[in-house]
């Protein structure tokens, strides 16, 4: 196991290509792929994930080690059965209709994937169409949005009422977050959960996921 | 006397404030660039600076924060970057008479390689191109701001510098409180800003948006302790909070007024607003500047 072991500690480290070695090397020492992506990948992303909340490292850490696990999950595909490759579940995420910042969204999005779960990125400037077509189409169990601006704020109800109107307001929960949104601002637009930051969307769409859906 | 050596003379100065809402209250759709007004609606840029103008603002900021080639390439806009650039120069100059017209550069929203995927030369190249503009039209200063990043915050330094070697060059970045004191959250302290972006060239060197007043006299207080050079200061009127739906700054000119004292003791050489700052607010820092300036 102390393979695994280098292959979270390189991927903390952001050694791109260390981790792909191991994580090659691991394959061919039989080791099952799920547990190279759940006891090495993953397990290395956690500990970036806690070291930035704690302020100990900073975006260029927390970006250099994606790039890592990256590396190693493009190994590591192929060779994942299709219910694996999705992991914990599927989050359609993006920065909303005019709002063109996505520095904090595209954290999110590494943070969910170094948590295991499979997100499909729509980037920024995401229209509500959008947003609940994917997540109709893909079967995802959340929705995450992202906005930076006031104005731009209004576009994240018009994504939760399209969602509702599509029936899909109980089985795809919505988490939103962003300078300008809050709890309250959450709840008022009807959404399932509200987010401060990336640590905590990546706990709140787990405990979203775990209590199956909007509830 | 160019803005900086009023400054290096012991002068305090007072700079505008936000620039994102006065346009939105003027009808700039949510999500439409900012700087396509410069082009379509440079009436509106030049009421604003009046505005601030005649609010006390010694200095006058160009609405060109996001008008490098690269962010404006997100709308198509590249192509326009002269245009943009030197029209909002043109506005500024108009409505704020006598006022210091500072151009204005902000993030481009890449991220350098190697955390990123942009090429250092590409950002280095349109900061360029965006103060080539900019200086064309007769500006009286640069100002790097909201930087988070200070490995882009030089390259537009040193832009800067190459471009329009006797404009003072202002650079300012927005820190975040963390344990073991402000950083950006690039990972970027007080004193690690301070002395890069001086050693890149700037003159004048600070911290905009982010925070409100009370974190920004903490942040002055930490650069004042790094760097012997003019600092300059723009805190947002606190963080927004949500008021039956709207969203409000919760610093009201006259607090916004009074803080500026702690940023001038702080040693702030220059203090105007960000975020959620108005007319109103600037004119409470005047008040605030004329008060020591009698006193001094």
């Amino acid at each position: 196991m102390e393979i695994l072991e280098k292959i979270a500690e390189h991927l903390e480290q952001g050694d791109a290509e260390r981790v792909l070695d191991l994580t090659r090397r691991a394959l061919s020492e039989k080791l099952p792929p799920k547990t190279v992506l759940d006891d090495g990948l993953i397990a290395g992303m956690q500990v970036v994930g806690e070291k930035f909340k704690l302020h100990e490292i900073f975006l260029p850490d927390v970006l250099l080690a994606a790039k890592a696990m990256y590396a190693g999950m493009d190994v590591l595909k192929p060779h994942l059965e299709a219910g694996e490759s999705s992991g914990l579940g599927k989050v359609v995420i993006g920065s909303v209709q005019g709002d063109l910042h996505d520095i904090g969204k595209n954290l999110v999005a590494i943070m969910l994937k170094g948590a295991g779960f499979e997100v499909i990125d729509l980037g920024h400037d995401v229209s509500p169409e959008r947003f609940a077509e994917t997540a109709e189409k893909e079967g995802a169990s959340v929705v995450g949005m992202s906005a930076l601006l006031t104005t731009t704020m209004a576009n994240m109800k018009k994504t939760v009422d399209l969602l509702k109107s599509k029936g899909l307001g109980g089985r795809v929960a919505v988490i939103v977050g962003g300078a300008p949104v809050s709890e309250e601002f959450a709840r008022e637009i009807g959404a399932t959960a509200y987010a401060f930051d990336a640590s905590s969307a990546v706990d709140r769409v787990k405990s979203l996921v775990r209590a199956g859906g909007a509830g | 006397m160019t803005i900086l050596e009023r400054v290096l003379a012991g002068e305090i100065l007072v700079a505008d404030g936000a620039m994102g809402t006065m346009l939105m209250e003027r009808g700039l759709p949510a999500g439409a660039p900012p700087e396509s007004i410069n082009r379509d609606r440079p009436d509106l840029l030049e009421e604003i600076a009046r505005l601030y103008r005649e609010a006390g603002a010694d200095m006058v900021q160009t609405n060109t924060f996001g008008a490098s080639p690269l962010k404006l390439a997100l709308f198509g806009l590249e192509n326009e970057t002269e245009t943009i650039n030197r029209a909002a120069v043109r506005a500024a100059r108009l409505g704020a008479v006598g006022a210091y017209v500072a151009g204005s550069c902000g993030p481009t929203g890449r991220l350098l390689e190697p955390y990123g995927d942009t090429d250092p030369g590409l950002v280095a190249e349109g900061f360029r191109r965006q103060i080539a503009a900019l200086a064309a039209e007769g500006v009286d200063m640069i100002i790097v701001e909201t930087m988070t990043d200070v490995h882009e915050a030089c390259l537009a330094v040193r832009a800067a510098k190459e471009i329009a070697p006797d404009l003072p060059v202002a650079a300012t970045m927005t820190f975040d409180p963390t344990p073991k004191g402000y950083f950006t959250i690039m990972g970027v302290s007080v004193p690690e800003a301070a002395g890069k972006l001086a050693e890149a060239g700037a003159e004048i060197v600070g911290s905009n948006c982010g925070n409100g007043t009370e974190k920004m006299i903490a942040i002055a207080r930490d650069f004042r302790a790094a760097t012997r050079l003019p600092l300059l200061f723009q805190a947002n009127a606190g963080i927004p909070e949500s008021s039956s739906g709207a969203l409000v700054y919760p610093e009201t000119p006259g607090f916004f007024g009074r803080q500026a004292e702690g940023l001038f003791d702080a040693g702030a050489s220059i203090v105007g607003g960000c975020c959620g700052s108005t007319p109103a607010h600037i004119a409470a820092l005047r008040r605030t500047a004329d008060a020591r300036r009698r006193n001094a």
